[in-house]
């Protein structure tokens, strides 16, 4: 059966529920190979060979972490040039889409990004991509070379499924020229004890109309097991960090359940959560236009409304 | 010091998007504008020049797209840039991230270009890999999404916000930088600038100023396929209820129970 390449996420050997996502649909394709970057991979063997890796390509070098994606994206494409894969999957962040962009011209492939949807046909692949916010479908295919997918996360629910995950540790041989965009410094994002806002199963969101006190956004949030989200309006204005942001310039997010409180919908935050399953919104003027998009919504005061929510969600739960 | 900054001329986000029957993006038949999130380069560009101490340092404009896609020259130049070139041709139609990006490097190297600045993405593609693919072609460091700027003779260091870390990249001109719609607050254009960029200069250029093909780019030769589009179905409408009567709060876990989401 052909191989298909899939790039983990991972934060220091901790894989991301999208590498799950990933190998899933890679088995649809052909056997599943992972590639990992880093020196952590005792930390993720289990959860690759738990969703059928199998075979895992370990890369670690200084090369490729102390340097901005041109390292990773010479490493890649020489592991494609070597195996010659049926296709390569990545996930679709900004360092991944910037690493499937560079492969694509090294190795002459036709590149898609931000795929929800990845089928087999014709030894080949055909995607689905969301566009114009969520407003269209398009689905699509590679005409030249290896097909180099990037997929968006929720794309599919993970299944496990064992593989054997034979591992291979890869040379790394990085030209002088990929060495010249160095990271001098680099600071963890602290960790919430939320889920991560574009792999949760629920979302809740805040915008201006929180005036700022994010703390009954958090509260219904936490009684609901979701992560939290805010509209740019709430970040430009300093009331919570920009790595929560939901919209175009933000995080795409898909969740099951995702709830707007004091967000009016403007074309740039649908961009990020059109494709919610379920879409909740609390807001005090009846004419904004979220409540175009909800399938249940509250015309009222969030405070008070996410406030007695709490209190009785989480008396359902006792 | 030259800038080049590459801007897009792109269907206006508020207006009805459509694509055409050959499943391309509608380029024409819908109002179009300058990609907003390329003001950002735009304006980190000015920046930069006005910072400059040399004196001597101009930005200059790069956009591809039909004749229409002057309109995108025009307002960066409203803004403040010093003169434009516009990649306009026929055969350029359907281009995608590989044609495009192939266009686009050919440009910048006929220019020459201390710096090229990109917006984070287009706001109808939003692939968001322009900028990687032009540091690829041209054989430059790429420093991008950089949520801040900082030029210092020849060293350019950015901030850049990532999934799990916040990074700081350093790199040596010539390179290519994108930044984020963190990075700065576009101007708007002022009364003077709008009557100056009428006397600045656009040049047009087509594929052969480019020694390109036509086989090379457009439509035909795009390594990917658009094969079908459909209009998403509509959301059935659901319920909405007020919270006059305070039962809001109530009727709202009513229905989370229901989902089985409580
Ligand atoms: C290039 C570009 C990129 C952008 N990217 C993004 C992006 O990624 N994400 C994003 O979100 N936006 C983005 N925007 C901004 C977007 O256009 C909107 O300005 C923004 O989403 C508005 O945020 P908001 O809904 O919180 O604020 P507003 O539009 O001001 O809405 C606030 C809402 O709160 C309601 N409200 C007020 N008080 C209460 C109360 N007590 N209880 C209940 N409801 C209340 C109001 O009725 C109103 O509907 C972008 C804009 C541009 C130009
Ligand atoms: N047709 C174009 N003309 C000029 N610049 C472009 C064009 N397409 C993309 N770019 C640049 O590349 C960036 C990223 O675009 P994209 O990769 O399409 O999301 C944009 O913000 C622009 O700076």
């Amino acid at each position: 059966m052909s191989e298909i390449l899939v790039l983990v996420d991972h934060v220091d050997g901790s894989v991301r529920k999208t590498t799950a996502e990933l190998l899933t649909l890679a088995r649809r394709l052909g056997e599943p190979s992972a590639v990992f970057f880093g020196s952590q991979i005792d930390a993720a063997r289990d959860a690759l060979k738990h969703y059928g890796a199998e075979r895992v390509y370990v890369l670690d070098s200084a090369d490729l972490s102390d340097y901005l994606v041109a390292p990773k994206a010479e490493a890649l494409a020489q592991l494609v040039e070597a195996q010659q894969p049926a296709a390569v999957l990545i996930p679709s962040n900004a360092e991944g889409k910037e690493i499937a962009g560079r492969l694509s011209i090294k190795t002459g492939s036709g590149l898609i990004t931000d795929a929800v949807d990845v089928q087999p046909r014709d030894g080949g692949v055909t995607t689905t991509q969301s566009v114009f916010a969520g407003d269209y479908t398009v689905t699509a295919s590679v005409t030249k070379g290896t097909p180099i997918v990037t997929v968006k996360p929720n794309a599919v629910t993970p299944e496990p499924a064992e593989g054997s995950a034979a591992e291979r540790t890869v040379d790394v041989d990085v030209s002088d020229a990929a060495k010249t965009a160095r990271i001098v410094e680099r600071r963890p994002r602290e960790a919430t004890g939320r889920p991560e806002l574009n792999e949760a199963a629920i979302v809740v969101a805040g915008g201006r109309g929180t005036s700022g006190d994010f703390a009954t956004v958090e509260a219904f949030a936490d009684a609901l097991g979701a992560a939290v989200g805010a509209s740019r309006a709430a970040v430009d204005a300093g009331w919570y960090p920009h790595a929560y942001q939901v919209g175009q310039t933000g995080k795409t997010v898909s969740p099951q359940l995702y709830v707007a409180a004091g967000i009016s919908g403007a074309i740039q935050h649908r961009a990020g959560m059109q494709t919610s399953r379920t879409i909740v919104a609390i807001n005090k003027d009846a004419e904004s236009p979220i409540f175009e998009l909800v399938d249940f919504g509250v015309v009222g005061d969030l405070h008070s409304v996410l406030k007695s929510a709490t209190e009785q969600a989480l008396a359902r739960k006792r | 010091m030259k800038i080049v900054v590459c801007v897009k001329y792109v269907p206006d986000a508020t207006a009805d998007r459509k694509f055409n029957a050959d499943n391309t993006v509608d380029r024409v038949g819908v109002q179009g504008m300058l990609s907003e999130l390329d003001e950002y380069a735009v304006e980190e560009a000015l920046k930069i020049r006005d910072g400059d101490e040399s004196g001597d340092a101009q930005v200059v404009v790069l956009t591809m797209g039909p004749a229409d896609a002057r309109a995108a020259i025009l307002k960066s130049l409203q803004m403040g840039a010093d003169s434009g070139v516009h990649i306009v041709d026929d055969a350029i139609h359907g281009s995608d991230s590989v044609g495009s990006s192939l266009l686009l490097a050919k440009a910048v190297e006929r220019q020459g270009a201390d710096i090229v600045l990109c917006g984070m993405a287009s706001t109808d593609g939003s692939m968001s890999v322009i900028p990687a693919m032009l540091a690829e072609r041209l054989g430059v460091p790429q420093v991008t999404f950089a949520s801040e700027v900082t030029v210092d003779g020849n060293t350019v260091r950015v901030r850049r916000d990532g999934d799990a870390a916040t990074e700081v990249i350093e790199a040596s001109t010539p390179l290519v930088l994108s930044v984020t719609d963190q990075s700065n607050e576009p101007r708007y254009p002022s009364f003077k600038g709008i009557m100056a960029a009428k006397k600045k200069p656009v040049e047009e250029i087509t594929l052969a100023d480019l020694g390109v093909a036509a086989g090379d780019v457009g439509l035909e030769a795009a390594w990917t396929k658009v094969e079908a589009y459909a209009e998403r179905p509509p959301r059935s409408a659901g319920a909405i209820v007020t919270d006059e009567d305070g039962t809001g709060a109530n009727q709202l876990v009513e229905f989370l129970a229901a989902q089985k989401f409580v």
